[in-house]
């Protein structure tokens, strides 16, 4: 950890709340730039509610287009944050410090954007609630919970408040510094959000037992989502290539595969917008590639043993559609394409310390992850639906329309959006964390050599 | 008898430690005073004992409303409307344990974050005492004392060189 530096609390308050208190010269621009693809993407999601959807590319037998695939994918991308903060939490690693909270505001933000997607997928949003809510007492008509339609909405419901609750209680002693900071509506604003936190020896004990008590509680209902994600296809077994019994493992390392290359992605860009070299250095993105290497190579052992179970069964429609994956286009260069940027480009540079500590190339490196994890979903989802089936009728194929893709770059350009917000409102790495980490740290003498060290309690 | 409050500041650990220590020496059981800081240090820096508190209970409790109430759901609304499906039991137990995980753990998850504020003794209307300061690197002595012992506790904290002693809550601080 040599390149710690030691801080003091005002310091560390300076830096960190810096966003809060003062706006940066590209916050503005950058703001209005995001918020005219959001309003192209409502635009576009209006046209469609006007219009049908006809307007998007979605025909026979391909119903599920690029709007699913995002649903997976933000769902995926939501995986990383919490697994992250509860792992690194249990095993009281001490470089989780400056990334816990983006990577737990990573996970709300993408749920909610993911959530936002069967819901417009539908055509009639209301019809959407209508089958999720039991609101119509008065027919006996319940939601039925035999339908994924049911469970999808239950396990993310349980696992968006989870993640609110824990990166709210993880917020308290931040917005207590911040209500101490303040004067005007937002001293009253953070002093009713901080609860009253004065930073009694109880409260931080208790503090940090709830943060080990909800990681434990949360990794479960973390595993369950996206497995629960993967049922919604595996349990269409008509469907070729979506009912291997290994889906639901497979998604869920996908989902850290691709969540963690989030996390990446967002603490490089944090890193250079807010100038935080001093919080967010390159060991931390050293740890986080050794991880990806471990989490890359797992995934991808799901992803031969799925290709092989298709193949190995000799099952004549799933080894054609293997063989119109691999070896027709446009298929077959979408499958080149996600290979080599989810896997065979980042894994092997990541064995290279050099790789790992150069911050521009795992910026780089974590956004092909996801280019090719995005590809992933949809070569899961349309291609099974795009082969001709012995009772189908129209044997259309699927191209996306522009109001699918104005939705999707509506869909990234809402995360970033929500992320810039939530920095103008509270801090984007815990103060308290890192004031901790430097009531920690200590200097011990091996032989000759001092060494720098952080203690922590058993 | 009414208990007087006094809230003195530090400038760093050390000399919170020092003044603990002076409190000690004057006679004041550990019950009289709390350390406020901005950030937080090892269990036993300044002599406190390991806290109390009944937040395990609360994750089984959660975890068993919202099992009961997922039970209650889905047997609930499949036997509102019992239709058979491909001569199938009405009960299909697969999905119903989907569900009643998720709400076991929601409400466990739930639980927890009431009962840690409930032990954290938040929330709380009113800072009280305080200095905003103490968020910003000084940590605060909180000592809650009878009223005849406070210029004894005054005189202990002064002589182990606290920063400064309050005994009024600062008026524009409410919260």
């Amino acid at each position: 950890m040599e390149e710690r530096r030691i801080l003091s609390d005002t310091e560390i308050n300076l830096d960190l709340l810096a966003p809060v208190y003062g706006t940066p010269r590209w916050f503005w621009p950058v703001v209005g730039l995001l918020g005219l693809v959001v309003a192209a993407a409502v635009g576009a999601f209006i046209w469609m509610l006007t219009q049908g959807l006809v307007v998007t590319g979605l025909n026979r037998p391909v119903f599920w287009g690029f709007m699913i695939t995002n649903f997976v994918f933000w769902v995926g991308i939501s995986h990383a944050g919490v697994m992250i903060s509860s792992i690194l939490r249990l095993a009281q690693a001490e470089w989780r410090r400056p990334v816990t909270r983006a990577a737990e505001l990573l996970t709300i933000l993408a749920l909610l954007t993911a959530a936002l997607f069967p819901i417009i997928h539908s055509g009639r949003p209301w019809r959407t609630l209508y089958w999720v809510f039991p609101y119509d007492f008065a027919r006996g008509i319940w939601p039925n919970v035999r339908s994924p339609l049911v469970w999808d909405p239950a396990a993310i419901f349980s696992y968006l408040t989870g993640a609110t609750l824990f990166i709210y209680v993880a917020l308290l002693p931040d917005l207590a510094t911040l209500r101490d900071r303040s004067l005007g509506w937002r001293h009253y604003f953070y002093g009713a959000l901080s609860l009253g936190w004065r930073g009694m020896s109880r409260q931080w004990r208790l503090q940090a037992l709830v943060g080990i008590l909800l990681s434990a509680l949360i990794l479960p209902v973390f595993i369950s989502v996206h497995s629960v994600v993967s049922w919604d296809f595996a349990v269409a077994t008509a469907v070729e290539g979506w009912h291997a019994t290994i889906f639901a493992p497979y998604f869920v390392l996908g989902a850290i595969h691709s969540g963690v290359s989030a996390v990446v992605t967002v603490m490089a860009l944090v890193r250079y917008l807010y100038g935080w070299k001093a919080y967010i250095r390159p060991e931390h993105f050293d740890a986080l590639g050794r991880l990806l290497v471990a989490v890359g190579l797992a995934w991808f052992y799901f992803f031969a043993l799925e290709f092989a179970f298709g193949l190995y069964g000799q099952d004549g429609p799933e080894v054609a559609l293997r063989e119109m994956v691999v070896f027709q286009m446009p298929w077959a260069g979408l499958f080149i394409v996600f290979l080599l940027t989810a896997f065979f480009i980042p894994v092997p540079l990541w064995l290279f310390r050099r790789v790992r500590r150069n911050i521009p190339l795992m910026l780089l490196l974590s956004v092909l992850v996801n280019i090719g994890m995005w590809l992933e979903r949809f070569l899961i989802i349309v291609p099974g639906l795009a082969r001709k089936e012995p009772f189908t009728f129209v044997w259309g194929s699927y191209a996306p329309s522009i109001v699918e893709i104005l939705l999707i770059a509506g869909s990234f350009a809402l995360v970033c959006l929500g992320f810039l917000v939530f920095s103008r409102l509270f801090p984007l790495i815990p103060l308290y964390d890192q004031k901790e980490g430097q009531v920690l740290r200590q200097e011990v003498e091996v032989g000759r050599a001092r060494v720098k060290a952080v203690i922590r309690e058993e | 008898m009414a208990k007087e409050l006094l809230l003195a500041l530090c400038q760093d650990a050390p000399s919170a430690a020092r003044a603990v220590e002076a409190l000690e020496r004057a006679g004041f059981p550990r019950e009289e005073y709390e350390i406020l800081s901005g950030a937080p240090y090892p269990e036993g820096a300044f002599g406190e004992k390991p806290v109390k508190h009944r937040v395990y209970v609360f994750p089984f409790v959660g975890a068993l409303s919202g099992f009961t109430v997922a039970l209650l759901l889905t047997v609930g609304t499949q036997l509102s409307f019992p239709l058979v499906t491909g001569g199938k039991p009405i009960l299909a137990l697969p999905p119903m344990f989907i569900i009643a995980y998720e709400a076991t753990l929601l409400g466990a998850i739930i639980f927890t974050v009431i009962g840690v504020l409930f032990e954290m003794r938040l929330p709380r209307p009113g800072l009280g005492l305080y200095d905003r300061r103490i968020t910003g690197g000084y940590l605060g002595v909180l000592v809650s004392c009878p009223e005849a012992r406070r210029p004894q506790a005054e005189a202990a904290l002064k002589e182990a060189g606290v920063l400064e002693i309050k005994r009024h809550p600062d008026i524009r601080q409410r919260w």
